[in-house]
Parts: structure tokens; sequence; C-alpha cells
């Protein structure tokens, strides 16, 4: 107990003495996690999806499996992805804030709610397509989406090692599920069973992390933790370093960096395809949401310890990520690789522990979400039943029979590499990155990391090597003589594939053309931590420009 | 400390201990598992003797019931055959080996239990847990910052728990017949649910 109140004590006094930075007008409310009717208030939406996620399972169970249940099952979860969607803006209007305790309540965490929602909708609304050509009949598959979108929120809200473990668990569990949920097919149940070993093996290091880090600090509180290091100058002492190292291990797992990223392609691979989509963009995304949360909160103390482990990570990540993807076949695979060289990228906002870092993060990571999930969208639009053409030579004069879909691909493949202008926002997304990285500081003395940016450029060009490979074909060649995905006789992508695809590529190209939205957005949504002085996280937004 | 405790703690002690050899050398896994639960229960038996009631009840429960009721299925439903041909195969040497550290080790521990360092330490922190716990009872401790300080944790673990055997069940469930392939007919309804409540 004593621990509490030295915090509390703690942050009274800073609170006095440093007004929330950024916090809006004094006539927000502001929440005392500690009484529990408060702590419900202020999970609202992660209530309202959770409440609505137990009555649709129910309802999933209640009626023999069919298409139209799983449709409608589906058609339902959609919707209540939208009206969570409708809670978390209103939280973020309302610009509500809270005392210290287990989770956080700020615009970082409504901003990163908007990524996964987003990412979820576009998954359930693939799903109810893909699930109906693919004979898949349990409308549990929408259900276990919903769960695993709720431990995202627990996720991006924890701001307690063990709600951030519990959400990573939540959300794990939901996907090794849906990884294996096509249960006809030997490779998704391989790569379910592989995700879930790895998985596990990876929640070992996290946890063994976690109580070390207890053991060090007497606390799993995130803000309790940063003080505690700091007030004891705990950084450097074995304990914590090992704790931080392990932790590390275990989020290099969940956001497949390299030298952790082997179970990434196999899964990737095996998945059915919106599934895949789910887990590039939105479980990536949260796990790199919860990590810069904890390395931000937490271990901003502990810089010099990490900073070195991190730089490897996300030099390695970008190198091997984009070099293995040059000689992928399958578009799966190399969409696999693709996403593991962008978590590299988005590494890099995290190393640069500024704010700017935090903000550049989080619009890479709408750029990327978006443009995953049009790429997933259109495989799915382009796929037959049972999936047999996902070689890259199967896209071959896609141009000439579907140019919508051929366009949308451009699109979304151009984005991922940083293309201006017809890759939308994601040349935006890259040259944030690139500016964060050079205005990197700690401890506010300027440290630019001029070897990763000049790394982000480098591995873009490699990329360009696989990303306009899968341009040049659908353009460039005739349909292949068996027809390959261009040309087979597939029925037209159902109504919801479209709308995915539409919206998706939209948003690409519109937030490309006008960025200031998103950039005020996650420039004003960067994590503020309100209990303590940091030098990693000043007030200060992005230069306007 | 009174006769009658140490005969209790020397009694559990021992059958913990033989219990525990004759665990190690059943060939059998369904007997090695029965023994193991003679173990758990006289581990318990020790808790209760530590003042520990809580935990040794949770003990029994989660221990010997639960955990060893699922290890029995496993081995029972995975049905390996012969016991003699799945029965730990290694030679001699590593039972003089295995023998020979868990003798070094017990004897590290008698010759640090007269000088016990660490336990001063713990003792101050344990000394506000055993009040609280001599006034409340041994559950209270336990109980009060699950359901206050751990709420929301406490909370989302049964939902993970929930998650998980939601997706538990639709995996392992028997497949429809009608889900028999891709691009099947449209319209036909499953027949494998549990609820037909329509």
């Amino acid at each position: 107990m004593s621990g509490g109140s030295v915090h509390q004590a703690l942050s009274v006094a800073v609170s006095q003495a440093v007004p929330l930075p950024g916090s809006p007008a004094a006539v927000a409310p502001t929440f005392d996690l500690h009484i529990p009717s408060q702590l419900t208030l202020a999970l609202g939406p992660d209530i309202v999806l959770f409440v609505g996620t137990t009555v649709l399972m129910l309802w999933a169970a209640w009626r023999p499996d069919s298409r139209e249940h799983q449709s409608n099952v589906g058609r339902a979860s959609l919707a209540l992805v939208f009206v969570t969607m409708a809670a978390v803006v209103g939280y973020d209007l309302a610009h509500v804030t809270a005392g210290p305790g287990v989770i956080a309540v700020d615009a970082f965490r409504w901003a990163s709610d908007l990524i996964f929602l987003a990412a979820s909708a576009g998954t359930i609304a693939l799903s109810i397509d893909y699930n109906a050509r693919e004979g898949i009949l349990a409308a549990e598959s929408h259900v276990m989406v919903l769960f695993a979108t709720s431990g995202m929120m627990l996720l991006a809200a924890g701001r307690d090692l063990m709600i951030i473990f519990l959400g990573i668990e939540l959300m794990s569990v939901a996907v090794y599920i849906l990884a294996g949920f096509n249960r006809r097919s030997a490779r998704s149940a391989e790569g379910a069973l592989k995700y879930f070993l790895l998985g596990a093996f990876s929640t070992g290091f996290l946890l063994y992390g976690i109580a070390l880090i207890y053991g060090a600090t007497g606390s799993t509180n995130l803000t309790v933790i940063g003080d505690r290091i700091h007030l004891y100058s705990l950084a450097g002492t074995p304990l914590v370093t090992v704790g931080v190292a392990l932790i590390l291990v275990g989020f290099a797992f969940k956001i497949a960096a390299v030298p952790f990223h082997m179970w990434a392609p196999d899964v990737y691979e095996g998945a059915p395809t919106p599934i895949t989509g789910f887990m590039a963009a939105a479980v990536k995304a949260a796990a790199f949401a919860a990590f810069l949360r904890v390395w931000l909160e937490a271990f901003g103390d502990v810089v010099y310890q990490w900073h070195d482990a991190m730089w490897f990570l996300a030099i390695l990540t970008m190198l091997a990520g984009n070099v293995v993807a040059l000689v992928q076949r399958n578009i799966k695979r190399m969409l696999a690789y693709s996403s593991i060289a962008q978590a590299g990228y988005v590494l890099v906002g995290v190393v640069a522990g500024t704010t700017l870092g935090a903000s550049a993060f989080l619009f890479f990571l709408a750029a990327y979400t978006l443009a995953t999930l049009g790429a997933f969208a259109v495989i799915v639009a382009l796929g037959d039943a049972g999936e047999t053409q996902l070689d890259i030579g199967d896209y071959a004069g896609l141009w000439t029979t579907r140019p919508w879909l051929a366009a949308a691909m451009t699109a979304c493949m151009l984005s991922l590499l940083g293309f201006p202008i017809f890759g939308g926002i994601g040349f935006l997304a890259k040259w944030y990155m690139l500016q964060a990285a050079l205005e990197a500081s700690y401890f506010g003395d300027a440290k630019p990391q001029v070897e990763l940016a000049v790394m982000i450029v480098v591995t873009s060009v490699i990329s360009a090597g696989y990303y306009l490979r899968l341009v040049t074909i659908m353009f460039m060649r005739p349909v292949r003589a068996d027809g390959g995905a261009a040309g087979n006789a597939a029925p037209r992508a159902g109504h919801l594939t479209q709308w995915v695809v539409g919206v998706s590529v939209a948003l690409l190209l519109a937030l490309g053309l006008a960025p200031a939205y998103l950039v005020s957005w996650t420039a004003k949504s960067a994590p503020v931590i309100a209990n303590r002085p940091t030098y990693l996280l000043p007030s200060s937004a992005i230069p306007p420009r | 400390m009174t006769l009658f405790y140490h005969f209790c703690f020397y009694l559990f002690g021992l059958v913990a201990v033989a219990s525990a050899c004759v665990f190690v050398t059943r060939k059998s896994p369904v007997a090695a598992a029965l023994w193991l639960v003679n173990v758990l229960f006289c581990i318990a038996a020790l808790f209760v003797l530590l003042d520990a009631q809580f935990i040794g009840a949770i003990q029994v429960l989660v221990y010997a019931g639960a955990i060893m009721v699922v290890f029995l299925f496993v081995i029972m439903l995975l049905n390996l055959g012969e016991p003699a041909r799945i029965a730990d195969a290694r030679g001699t040497l590593w039972y003089i080996g295995a023998g020979g550290l868990a003798i070094v080790v017990l004897a590290a521990m008698m010759v640090r239990l007269p000088h016990p360092l660490p336990i001063e330490t713990f003792r101050i922190a344990a000394d506000s847990l055993v009040t609280e716990a001599r006034a409340t009872g041994a559950v209270a401790p336990v109980a009060v910052p699950l359901f206050t300080e751990y709420l929301l944790a406490f909370e989302v673990t049964s939902v993970l728990l929930l998650a998980a055997v939601v997706g538990a069940v639709v995996l392992g469930r028997k497949r429809n017949e009608s889900d028999a392939g891709p691009a099947s007919q449209p319209g036909t309804a499953g027949t494998g649910t549990a609820a037909h409540a329509r």
C-alpha cells in the first residue's frame, strides 16, 4: 500500500506543478479509476463492444449453421463495430481524462481504437463474403474477430502490465482460433498450430519479463514503474535490464520483428485471407500500441539499455523483410514479408522516442492498415473457391479483365512502397517516419538517427522490386493461357468486398491529397504522460507545415 | 511447537517425499499420475500446518483436483499403449545422476537452514500479512485485492476464458456434413450444433 501512496503523492505534486499538457478545458470529466463505477465509465466503448459480442455469441450459437445465419451474424457484428466506433469518437470528442490507474484515458487510446475498429470492420465485411464462398458456415468466426478486437482495445487502454498481458492473450487466443478456422485446409491447421505454439512460447518470455520488472519495482502499473525506476535509479540494474529485454522479446514476437518473425509467413499463408489481413493490420497495430505505451511510459529512463537492441531490431527487420519478400512467389507470403518489413519502419518511430515519433507512428499505422486491408480485400475479391490461384503470375493481365481491382491493388502497393500521389498517404507516412528518425532526441539532446533514415530509404528502394513487380505483372503481361486469377470465371466479388476495396483505397488516396486531418489527429493523439514530467513526450505537437 | 505439530509435519513430509519417489519410478503413466495426487495432497497438508489453510484448499482443488483430472484424461484418451514400451528408457547412470543431484540439493538446504539469511527480510513483510490473516481469516487477504485493486484484471480473465471456450468448441465440434466443401449449394442448414432451439 505504501507504494500506492507514494505514487499518489507524487502524482498530486506533479499535477500541481505542471498542468496537464495538452489537456482541454477543465470542464471535461476526469475519472477516478479507483472507484469501480468510474472505471466502468472509463471503459465505456470497451464495454459496449464486449456486451454486444456476448449477445452475438449467444445468437451465433442459437441457430444451426447456415449461410444466411453466418451472413446475418456478420452484418450484426459489422453494425456493432460501427456502434463501438461511434462510442470511441464520442469519448474522444468529450475530452475525458482520468487519474492514475490501471487504464489510460487519452487520445492515443481512442486513435488506436479507431485504427483497430476500422481494420476489424473491414475484416468482418470480407469474412462474410469469403466464408460464404469457402463454405465456412460457423457464425462464430465474426464473434472471434470481435473478441480479438476487445483484446486490442484493452491493449490500447492498458496502463498496467497485467491488463496489457490479458489484452494480448485475449487478442491472441481469438486469432489462434481464427487462423485455424478453415478446418478443411491442412495449411490453415498447420499455420494455426505454429502460431499457437510460438505465441504461447513468446507469452512465456513476456510474462517472465513482467515478473522480473515487478520484482525490481514492486508494481505492474506503467507510471509507477516509470516513477520508481527514476526515483531509485534502477536503470541498469540486472533485474530491470533482463526484464526489459524479455518484454522486448515478447513484443517482438507479436509484431513479427526479425529475428522473431519465423512464424509469420506460414501463418499468414495458411490463415483464411481476411484473417491474414486482420493479423497483418490490426493485430500488429495493437501489439505496437501497447509496445509504445509500455516503452515510453515505463521504460523511458532505461533508454540506454534498450536503445541499441531496438535499433538493431529495426534495421534487421527492414532489411530482412524486404530482401526475403523479393523472392516470394505466393502473394500472401509476399505480403507477409512486406508486413514484416513495415514493422521495421514502425519500430523506427519507437526508437525515435519523441512526440514526433509517436505521431509518425500513429500516422504510419493508419496508412499501413488501410493499404494492407485494401490489398487483402483485392485478393479476396479475386479468389476462387479454395483459393488455388495465389501465385503472383496468376495476376497477369488483370488490368485487361478487372481494371478496377487492378487499379486498387496498384494504389495499395504504391502506398506500401511510399510512392507520392498515386500511393496516397503511404508517401507521407514514410516522410514523417524519416522526419521522426532525423529529429530523434534523448533526455533533450538531439540524437538524429541518420542510419535509420538511410535504411528506410534504401530498403524502400529494395521493396520496389516486389511491389512494382506485381504492378507490372498486372498491367503489362497478357492473361495467361490457363486464365489465372485474372481470367478465371469466378463470380463477381460480393458487395461487401467491393465496399472494403473501394473505401480503403478511396481513404488512402483522399487522405494522401488532404493529409492535414490525419496529421492533426495523430499529432493530437500522441500519448501524454500525465503523472510525471518526461523528456520523451513533451506536449508540443507536430509543427504545422 | 507441539509434539503433534512435529508428528504431522514429519508424517506428511515423509509421505510426500516417498510418494514423489514412487511417482517418478512408475512405468505406467496412470499409476504415476495417481501417486502425484498423493504428493499434492501431502503438500496441501503442509500448507495447512503453515497456517495457510486457503492455499491448502486451493492446492487440493486446483492441483490435486482439476489439473490431475486433465492429466488423467489426456493419458487415458491418448491411449499410448504398453507402459513398458513408452517408459522412460534412460539408463542406470541417469538414475544415479538424478538421485545424486537430489541429495546434493537436500544437503545444501540442510546446511543453509540453520543460518536462514533472507528469512528475516521476508518475515517483516509476512508479519503484516499474518496479522491481517489472523484478524480477517485466511481468505480475505487474497479476496480483497482480487476484487478491488485487481478487479479489472479479474473480469478480463473471465472474458479471456470465455473466448477460449467458444473457440475450443468451434474448432473441436463435429464437422457438419453440409459443410463439406467450398461453394456447395446455398441454403443447406447444418446439423452439427448442439443448440437446436429453433
